[in-house]
């Protein structure tokens, strides 16, 4: 595999791995059950909660500073073929951040893939991006529309 | 001589239980869930969020419902909290031009790119009393509307390309970005240092000193260049992992406030700008945050320190509640052999000052005859 492959698949892998992370538990849980993956993996870290510190930047885009701590839970598995999955969520729930490990374990399996692709993350980033939109939609409807009162004749 | 005395473990043990009964209130009630909390007291989450210093709904309305809505007593326990856990990390800055905008207003321009987006906000509304919420009315899905979808640039950029503004807050190429958590509070402090002290300070207290800049004691001329509010994602660099790993998203206020500055010795006249970023939607912190901010900017840029909210010293080291409640609430522990000693103080000191007085009182006669 050559740079620029390996590139794509990161960047891939980095989108599976943030969509697993935005989606609520329970709809991961359900996904999972219903495309049959929960067992089979080797647990090789956590699952663990701890903390981040979360930085901002002065002024908005200038040095970073430190502004609190999140929650943060990661899980590593090993799945019986050998693939290494890692996943990092916010929030302390311990069963997401294992079955999202395992899913990122299958991910790395090309056979697999299409599977992970299809039963998880499609409906995930649809649900999402469903989300976000009614989320912007109903910004929007808030947006402000000046208008000029005219004044006098003419 | 120190004598102990032990005792009140009884007390102690049925006051507790008494706590938790008065807890729970009256049993014909039904309990409080933690979703319910996080859903309809959202805005109480997410202050004890941002001064517990830690963004996780569910431990907040934990907190706020053992420490029956004491705010501050909420706060002390997500402090106390975030101590038994490990630190994986430090996330990588936040993008708050990138952030799915819920609310953004600007007093300074009208028609920035994007608009005003007034969001669910409290502005507006007359503060009047609505009894009809008692009875769990209906509420209408709100109104939507097409979007353009365009990414909304922060309001400091518009007047950065006149240089009629100061730039970003930079700090030195070798400054080691600071992190209170970790090291204790030595005066004076760098900005990233100070910024997160006010991010986690006392709302009240903020808003205070930002209301005393207002009204003359350290005048700042302020104007809100923008109020956001709104979704941005989190970034770590782990090793396992040859990118950055998305964590999700947090909900953050941002402001950005601008001041007129007629300029000293050490900066030309420009718009000079205090910044204020929180967890969750804590609009009127984020403003006093800001406010205070460019308070404390005083020595930097030149002009004289002669009010309270430009006292680094005086603002950083009282903003934490925690440590203000503790230090104020611990007066009503046993302070008996204290207080035995202060008294046996003021009974010398009072028998000594009587004999001065009679003392006094007959040389006086003596003179007089």
């Amino acid at each position: 595999m050559d740079r620029r492959q390996e590139r794509e698949t990161e960047t891939q892998r980095k989108a599976a791995m943030a969509a697993l992370a935005l989606a609520p538990a329970e709809e991961l849980k359900r996904l999972c059950t219903a495309a049959g993956i929960s067992g089979e993996a080797e647990m090789l870290r956590g699952p663990e909660t701890g903390l981040v510190s979360v930085r901002g930047r002065i002024g908005g885009g200038g040095a970073p500073f430190n502004f609190g701590e999140a929650t943060v839970t990661r899980a590593t598995v090993r799945l019986p073929g050998g693939e290494i999955g890692h996943a990092y969520a916010l929030g302390r729930d311990k069963e997401k951040a294992r079955l999202a490990a395992i899913a990122d374990a299958l991910w790395q399996d090309p056979t697999r893939r299409a599977e992970v692709e299809d039963k998880i993350l499609a409906p995930l980033r649809a649900a999402q991006a469903e989300a976000d939109a009614t989320s912007r939609a109903e910004t929007a409807a808030t947006k402000v529309d000046f208008f000029t009162m005219v004044r006098g004749e003419d | 001589m120190y004598v102990a005395v032990k005792g009140g473990e009884a007390a102690i043990a049925n006051a507790h239980r008494l706590l938790a009964d008065r807890r729970r209130g009256d049993r014909s009630v039904p309990a409080l869930r933690l979703d319910q909390i996080v859903e309809q007291l959202a805005l109480g989450i997410d202050r004890v969020m941002s001064e517990g210093s830690l963004y996780d709904r569910e431990l907040a309305a934990l907190a706020i419902m053992q420490s029956r809505g004491d705010l501050i007593e909420a706060i002390f326990l997500v402090r106390a909290y975030r101590t038994t856990l490990p630190r994986f990390g430090y996330t990588r800055p936040i993008d708050t031009a990138a952030m799915q905008v819920e609310r953004r207003v600007s007093a300074t321009y009208k028609d920035l790119p994007g608009g005003q987006l007034l969001g669910p906000t409290f502005d507006y509304t007359h503060r009047l009393l609505d009894p009809e919420l008692a009875n769990d009315p209906e509420v209408a899905t709100p109104e939507q509307r097409d979007g353009d979808g365009q990414l909304m640039s922060r309001v400091s950029e518009i007047l950065a390309h006149e240089g009629l503004i100061e730039a970003d807050g930079e700090l030195p190429e070798d400054h080691v970005t600071g992190d209170i958590t970790r090291e204790p509070l030595e005066f004076p402090l760098a900005r990233d240092s100070r910024l997160q002290a006010l991010s986690r300070g006392d709302e009240g207290f903020l808003l205070a000193l930002g209301y005393s800049t207002q009204r003359g004691y350290g005048r700042s001329h302020p104007f809100v260049g923008e109020v956001r509010i709104g979704e941005v994602e989190l970034e770590l660099d782990v090793p396992e992992l040859p990118f950055p790993v998305t964590l999700g998203r947090i909900r953050v206020t941002e402001c950005q406030m601008v001041n007129q500055f007629k300029g000293s010795a050490k900066a030309p006249p420009q718009f000079t700008r205090g910044y204020g970023l929180v967890f969750g939607q804590s609009e009127r912190k984020a403003m006093a945050m800001s406010l205070c901010d460019r308070a404390l900017r005083a020595g930097e840029l030149g002009e004289d320190i002669t009010a309270p909210a430009q006292d680094e010293e005086f603002v950083i080291s009282h903003s934490d509640n925690v440590q203000a409640t503790g230090f104020v609430e611990h007066l009503k522990l046993p302070h008996y052999v204290d207080f035995q000693a202060e008294l046996d103080l003021v009974r010398r000191m009072r028998s000594e000052h009587e004999k001065r007085n009679q003392t006094n009182d007959t040389e006086q006669r003596e003179a007089a005859e």
